[in-house]
């Protein structure tokens, strides 16, 4: 079960977004991507959920190419998108039959595994943005993905609530076993999920740098392997700063 | 449902503050203005400074309240407007409805039907009430249809308004999670458009309404509006006065229930709800 991500090339109008970037996931692997804002990695991410198909190059999932969004791709959005007008229930459920046994036990069990038991019957306006994100995962996650895709989903959220979600999503990556690739801009959040770490450059958007992660799990952010890691990513930034200043003199 | 167990409480707390304080519940606070204004009326009336032909007292309307309710004149017709207004309401409103939701979901129909609809909505449908009476003469059909057609533009306009207002990021939603159109339709577009919907039937009610007084009083045999105008004849007064007031009773319950219906179906939405 492995995920194959070409883009040869990306562009919204005559502006490269994605210029040859070529990911390989393997099952199982937690890939986190990181750039600098406008370096397209959430573009990427929409071309890989199929949301956007105006590209060149080729996406497969299991050798299976990706040409519309469906639940094999789950896809959380950086806002948790909820419907107003459904309880978390009926939220995780969405089209599918709550009356039916099955729906009802797989949909309970995934409550108690984002740890919103005792909030089924709540509206997403009774509910923090934390609570909200992880109703969110729970319906991505209700439909079985192959893989799941994350587009900054803790972005939003205050420091002690993200390491939480943090905490939660690795606690489902290693129950499930699925597939995940997250895109943030925060540097821990990549190095304390991730099993392989890509690091991309803007304008454009290209893949700077292909880091595996093999620090075990739970991880500590204050360990020293933890922090050596941070320092190699802090470098790779430096080195595209220096880039684009250098670019930048040029013109 | 912690929250909602919060929220019970924080509503338990307010209702015990407010005793506290000396202030009394909304719903009281209503009635205080008419209250006093027909303790007013009263006296004028009773005092001999106006005319009971001009205007009765609050007593005398109340006695002839009692009269005609006993008589079951008042039930009679009561019974006849009602069912105009709801036969008028649930044609012209149902037919709103369903434009509404054809007109919304598809640029094709809007292209071809909005504009026309527009151009007739622009015409005051009691305008046409004298060329209503040539096509359909005066019996129910004629009523009937007059008020359809004023019930039929506020909720197709408000149907239309709530359908394009969906927000565009949860059709992304429904295109990730694979809804098919039935769903498309019953779990993200009706209800994300239902605030409009209502708002449009209780403005079509309104309108409903109105348009049966209209009818009924151009010329008919039968209804509350028959009644006010027999008793002007007669300036019998206190019945005229005894017709408004059940036009405004009757106006306000409808409006009620479906404010009613409005907190059971929308009962998820957190917006501002006024300040004390």
């Amino acid at each position: 079960m492995t995920v194959s991500l070409h883009v040869d090339e990306k562009a919204f109008g005559r502006n490269v977004v994605l210029d040859n970037i070529q990911l390989n996931i393997q099952n199982g692997e937690f890939l986190t991507i990181i750039g600098p804002s406008g370096c397209g990695k959430s573009t990427l991410l929409k071309i890989a959920a199929g949301l956007d198909t105006e590209y060149e190059g080729k996406v497969q999932i299991n050798k299976r190419p990706v040409t519309k969004p469906g639940i094999s791709q789950g896809f959380i959005f950086q806002e948790h998108r909820l419907f107003p007008w459904l309880t978390v229930e009926q939220n995780i459920a969405a089209d599918l039959n709550l009356r039916d046994p099955d729906v009802k036990r797989k949909v309970q069990e995934l409550i108690d595994i984002v740890r919103l038991t005792s909030n089924e019957k709540a509206y997403p306006s009774e509910l923090s943005g934390g609570m909200s994100q992880r109703v969110a995962i729970a319906r991505a996650l209700l439909r079985d993905p192959e893989v799941l895709l994350l587009d900054e989903p803790f972005g939003a959220l205050d420091a002690f609530t993200r390491k939480h979600l943090q905490d939660v999503l690795v606690d489902i990556w290693q129950k499930k076993k699925i597939t995940m690739i997250l895109v943030t801009h925060d540097i821990d959040e990549s190095i304390y999920l991730g099993t392989q770490l890509a690091i991309l450059r803007a304008n454009p958007g290209r893949l700077q740098k292909w880091l595996p992660i093999e620090l075990s799990f739970p991880r500590s952010r204050t360990d020293t392997s933890f922090q050596y890691l941070r320092q190699k990513v802090l470098e790779e930034f430096e080195k595209t700063e220096h880039s684009v200043y250098a670019e930048g003199a040029g013109i | 449902m912690k929250t909602a167990a919060y929220a019970e409480l924080n509503r338990r707390e307010k209702a015990t503050k407010a005793k506290k304080d000396g202030t009394s519940p909304v719903w009281l606070k209503g009635f205080a203005v008419p209250v006093i204004l027909l303790a007013i009326w009263q006296y004028a009336g009773g005092s001999g400074l106006i005319s009971p032909t001009v205007l009765p007292t609050p007593l005398s309307i109340g006695a002839a309240f009692y009269e005609l309710a006993g008589s079951g004149e008042l039930a009679a017709n009561m019974q006849i407007s009602i069912a105009r207004a709801a036969g008028g309401f649930l044609l012209g409103g149902g037919l709103g409805l369903l434009f509404g939701i054809l007109v919304g979901f598809s640029k094709k129909t809007e292209a071809y039907l909005d504009p026309s609809l527009q151009m007739l909505r622009t015409v005051p449908h009691l305008a046409v009430t004298p060329l209503f009476i040539l096509w359909f003469g005066f019996d129910e059909l004629s009523k009937v249809l007059l008020i359809a057609l004023g019930a039929f533009f506020p909720i197709y306009i408000n149907t239309f308004l709530g359908i394009r207002g969906v927000d565009a990021k949860l059709f992304d939603v429904a295109r990730v999670l694979e809804f098919n159109w039935r769903h498309q339709i019953t779990r993200l577009i009706l209800p994300a458009a239902l605030p409009n919907i209502l708002l449009g039937v209780r403005l079509s009610l309104g309108i409903a309404w109105l348009g049966l007084v209209v009818a009924e009083l151009m010329g008919s045999s039968a209804g509350v509006g028959y009644m006010i105008m027999d008793a002007r004849q007669f300036s019998q007064t206190e019945k005229v006065f005894v017709g408004i007031i059940i036009f405004a009773v009757v106006g306000k319950l409808t409006d009620s229930f479906v404010r009613l219906l409005e907190r059971r179906l929308l009962k998820w939405r957190s917006s501002f709800q006024g300040t004390n």
